[in-house]
């Protein structure tokens, strides 16, 4: 019984049926961590005591013949947006370097309760603020396909652990992309579920009228499992929806027979990669073949996506990461350290100087310029100008009305179809490196994510093929809201019918096929 | 424009009252005031990443409460907004307010002087909305570190924002208003309105109207006045500020619009106002939607059960007192003045004496001047409403005079004890008719004078009677030992 080798939903069962125990399902994936995280770089903390002790005891409940949850024993990876009282909470930055939550967000209270077992907190980046996991405070990601090249952004290190068979399952937050475009460029899957189905209280917020949370797994039948646990109503989430979570695993052995799925023509336009282009167009095919029809949909406000996107988005993280002020925890940078009246006048004077309006103000100036990384305080600085007085009308609040045309073209399109599929990413995994120095070119790696997030339904993203060159292509379905049964029906299908999502990356293989 | 002054004084007010809810607005922490600092706090309060605000329905349904209570239109659609701005008892960086859309606008709140202090008054409410407060700041000027200690109990407590129209005409009737305010607010159960608590706050809008020869209305730039923490400074800041704009105006002939509007100070012991850093007027909050709470519907019942639970307002309980019970506006204005309790108090010692007046009377002149003496509360007076009606009855029928009654009552207040006892204990005892005559008799055999006098027309010479009858029996009623003497006078030959 080799652990690494099995889907989480056959890990569960082999775990039921005492095929393996809990603590050799961990320490296998943990030892796993040890030898390939060095050169992938996707966790930010891994607790192998606290794990080995919580699957020993959840070993020694099941040998008492006492209660276990759903997932019992199932080693799960947590994007260190998501706040855990007993692991350090970062972001991926450092201005929370260190810091520790007094809370579980209600995400991993839920696979707590289930009886998962958490092996690390998994790098991002910072904030959730990019598309390559190149803005992390504590260094890039590294594909697992190809270490010279970015895994995608910003649930990076989530999608890269399960490419790496670091972990089965990994939970990530999708506020533009961030599950689907780096589950595409990994070669695994990932859901974005329809905003408020997964409850975000706990999930550190970068743009809270976008952000999702969502599993990343190695197939959508896994989602689906995992999917069980995590959504649900929460009193906590205010945003957070009501509707009964259905049994996802059980829907999802259906025929597509007559499911109507969209294709965007517009996705096939310029830009987007020729082999990219010949893996969607094939999976379209395998989803005809399963008894799907393909019919043109128009989105026509899409072309808005990308900017409606960075105007909301950076408006709402600026007032999110207003707290991050030095003054409550975190990192804190001051003159003023240390309590003898001379230094602390002598302190005062020099910030007077240096033309800081007061103590206080230097405290957060020298915090917040120490603290966050370029790109968040570029989008802090964008949505702080677009907020101001004068400029509201013309760019927040007309951002806002585009995004309701954005959804309605969505609400309009799934009255004549049921999904829309198309591309994730425009290309696959881009070096390392690439990117960095353009940040526009950045934005755009979110090009065909964007909508989904801005129109508040589900998407899914799974592997489709590979480049010449070896790199995932990823297919991207998206559903009307609560249609995740669909979503995951119509993926899981894709993969009963194509063994894509089966492929390893050789270059974190060791004596896998 | 009075006679004495050469301008008008224009007021307008910003009340922040805190609501008498058991936890705070948007989680479940307690508001209850006087805790160990940061000991009343969660990750909402406190503002952590990841934490989410969840609306306290409560909090809520007073406020509509408070805002029908004014009179104000309910808007069935409302939303929440993030004002942004940094300060260290800011744990989020942003106040969750209300900024385009508020709960309730568009109200009123006469405010009367029972004796004609000022001519009626109808303030108008621009608006009432609902946010939650900040923490609080304790700044260690003295240690000269600059350190400052904060302490965020506070933070999250559910606050309503009552904005006036300049209604309000001078320093005075501000005073009034917000007496008003605050009396109505405490009946409704909103607001314990407590000053010293923090639990109501002002912020005054000032500027002056000067008529000007050519029949111009010359206006002084608007001030915001910040710091008063009683209703008196409410006043002398006004008064103060109204004086220094007049001063101002008269050296520069400065008008409104052509500087931002300044904000001062009131210091409260030197009983000046002092300009405060510009910077902090020029702020730009960034208000934008809330994103972490949904839009609040409120449905024509929801109003409806708000206004079930109004209970009948000062005003209206004015003239109801005025009207069942017969008695003056002034009195009616006093006992609704004391709050609810007195009120009820008062109608159930007048509904067992079956006259308002006379009730009304010991309430005033007796009961509040106890309860001023102790510092009690009508709720803890010691004898009930019942008892009191008793007493009263006891001095009306004449069992004994008015000033007996007070130290009956006196008595019941220091000991507790029934009134019976009382007055048993004080000997009391009711004198029979028979006893009052025979005293009588001796008293006039022990008085040849007074009987002369009587007898040749001087009834007033009686009095003197009164008092040897008081000192022999200090039990007797005055008024029946005068009328027996002088029965008895009458009869002699």
């Amino acid at each position: 019984m080799q652990p690494l080798e099995l889907s989480a939903v056959d890990l569960v069962a082999a775990l039921r049926q005492g095929d393996v125990t809990a603590v050799q399902c961990a320490t296998a994936f943990l030892d796993r961590i040890e030898a390939t995280n060095p050169a992938i770089n996707a966790f930010l903390h891994v607790d192998r005591e606290a794990a080995l002790s919580r699957a020993a005891d959840i070993d020694a409940r099941r040998r008492a013949g006492k209660p276990v949850g759903p997932l019992a024993g199932l080693p799960v990876a947590l994007k260190d947006v998501l706040c855990t009282a007993d692991m350090p909470t970062t972001c991926a930055s450092k201005m929370l370097a260190g810091y520790r939550p007094p809370y579980d967000a209600d995400v991993v209270a839920r696979l707590r309760r289930a009886d998962a077992v958490f092996v690390g907190k998994t790098n991002m980046d910072e904030f959730a603020m990019g598309g390559s996991n190149e803005n992390s405070a504590f260094g890039p990601v590294h594909n697992p396909w190809d270490h010279s090249r970015a895994p995608g952004g910003s649930s990076g290190g989530s999608a890269a652990c399960v490419a790496a068979d670091m972990a089965p399952v990994a939970i990530g937050s999708d506020t533009g992309g961030s599950i689907r475009q780096p589950a595409g460029l990994c070669g695994i899957t990932g859901l974005k579920p329809t905003y408020g189905r997964v409850s975000r209280r706990g999930l550190i917020a970068f743009a809270s009228s976008l952000d999702q949370i969502g599993p990343m797994a190695r197939s959508a039948a896994d989602c689906a499992l995992v999917m069980e646990t995590i959504a649900g109503h929460d009193p906590g989430d205010s945003t957070s929806l009501t509707t009964e979570v259905p049994r996802y695993t059980d829907l999802l052995d259906k025929p597509l027979t007559g499911v109507r799925i969209g294709r965007v023509p517009e996705h096939f336009a310029a830009g987007l990669d020729p082999e990219v282009a010949k893996g969607v167009e094939e999976a379209f095919a395998v989803l005809k073949a399963a008894g799907a029809t393909v019919h043109d949909v128009r989105l026509p406000h899409a072309k808005y996506g990308i900017p409606t996107y960075y105007l909301i988005a950076p408006c709402e993280a600026s007032s999110n990461l207003a707290r991050y002020d030095g003054a409550h925890y975190g990192r804190r940078e001051t003159a003023l350290a240390g309590g003898h009246r001379e230094t602390a006048l002598a302190a005062r004077a020099a910030g007077a100087a240096a033309g800081f309006e007061s103590p206080l103000v230097e405290m957060y100036c020298r915090s917040r310029a120490e603290g966050f990384g370029p790109e968040v305080k570029r989008r802090i600085m964008l949505g702080t100008y677009a907020l101001s007085a004068g400029y509201y009308d013309a760019y927040y609040a007309k951002a806002l009305r585009v995004r309701r045309l954005i959804r309605q073209d969505y609400l309009d399109a799934f009255q004549t179809v049921d999904l829309i599929g198309g591309p994730v990413s425009a290309t696959p995994a881009f070096k390392l490196g690439e990117k960095t120095d353009d940040p526009l070119a950045m934005y755009l790696v979110d090009l065909y994510t964007v909508g989904t997030n801005l129109a508040g339904v589900g998407g899914i993203s799974f592997p489709c093929g590979f480049t010449k060159s070896g790199l995932p292509i990823g297919f991207q379905l998206q559903a009307p809201p609560l249609a995740e049964p669909l979503l995951l029906q119509a993926a899981d299908r894709f993969q009963r019918l194509t063994d894509w999502h089966r492929r390893r990356p050789k270059a974190a293989g060791e004596g896998r096929a | 424009m009075s006679d004495a002054t050469p301008f008008v004084t224009v007021i307008g007010l910003e009340v922040h009252v805190q609501l008498l809810t058991r936890t705070k607005l948007f989680c479940g922490c307690s508001t209850k005031f006087g805790a160990a600092p940061n000991t009343q706090v969660c990750p909402t309060c406190l503002g952590l990443p990841g934490s989410l605000p969840v609306m306290n329905r409560r909090a809520f349904e007073l406020a509509v409460r408070a805002a029908l209570a004014l009179d104000c239109t309910i808007a069935p659609f409302t939303k929440w907004d993030r004002k942004n701005y940094f300060y260290p008892d800011l744990p989020k960086g942003y106040q969750i307010s209300q900024f385009d859309l508020p709960f309730s606008s568009d109200g009123h709140l006469e405010v009367v002087d029972p004796k004609g202090a000022f001519a009626p008054r109808n303030v108008g409410i621009i608006r009432v909305h609902l946010e939650e407060d900040a923490g609080k700041s304790m700044h260690d000027e003295a240690a000269g570190t600059g350190d400052s200690r904060i302490d965020l109990n506070r933070a999250g407590t559910p606050l309503c924002e009552i904005v006036t129209q300049p209604d309000l005409r001078s320093p005075q009737e501000a005073r009034a208003w917000l007496n008003e305010l605050k009396l109505l607010l405490v009946y409704l159960g909103v607001s314990d309105c407590n000053m010293q608590e923090g639990s109501l706050r002002v912020d005054a809008n000032v500027n002056l109207h000067i008529p000007q020869p050519d029949g111009r209305i010359a206006k002084t730039p608007i001030v915001e006045i910040k710091n008063m923490n009683s209703f008196r400074s409410v006043e002398r800041a006004l008064t103060y500020e109204a004086a220094r704009q007049w001063e101002e105006w008269r050296e520069t002939k400065a008008e409104m619009g052509k500087t931002p509007k300044q904000t001062r100070g009131w210091d409260d012991p030197a009983g000046v106002t002092r300009a405060q850093r510009h910077k902090e007027e020029s702020s730009d909050y960034r208000y934008f939607p809330e994103p972490d709470l949904v839009p609040v519907t409120v449905s024509e019942q929801d109003v409806a059960a708000a206004r079930a639970a109004m209970g009948t307002p000062p005003t209206e309980l004015r003239r109801a007192l005025e009207t069942t019970w017969k008695i003056s506006a002034y009195d009616a204005d006093v006992l609704v003045n004391q709050g609810r309790d007195l009120v009820d108090y008062f109608e159930e010692v007048a509904t067992k004496v079956g006259e308002g007046k006379v009730a009304s009377n010991w309430l005033q002149q007796d009961v509040l001047r106890i309860l001023k003496e102790t510092g009690g509360s009508i709720a803890d007076f010691r004898v009930r409403p019942a008892v009191l009606a008793d007493l009263i009855g006891r001095v009306t029928r004449g069992d004994f005079d008015t000033s007996r009654g007070r130290e009956i009552l006196a008595q019941m207040v220091a000991d507790g004890r029934p009134l019976d006892e009382v007055v048993a204990g004080m000997g009391i005892a009711a004198v029979s008719d028979d006893d009052v005559v025979s005293l009588c008799r001796e008293l006039l055999a022990d008085n040849p004078k007074i009987v002369a006098d009587v007898k040749g027309g001087k009834e007033q010479a009686a009095a003197g009677l009164i008092g040897q009858a008081k000192k022999k029996n200090p039990n007797v009623n005055p008024g029946k030992v005068r009328a027996i003497c002088l029965d008895l006078i009458r009869a002699m030959p």
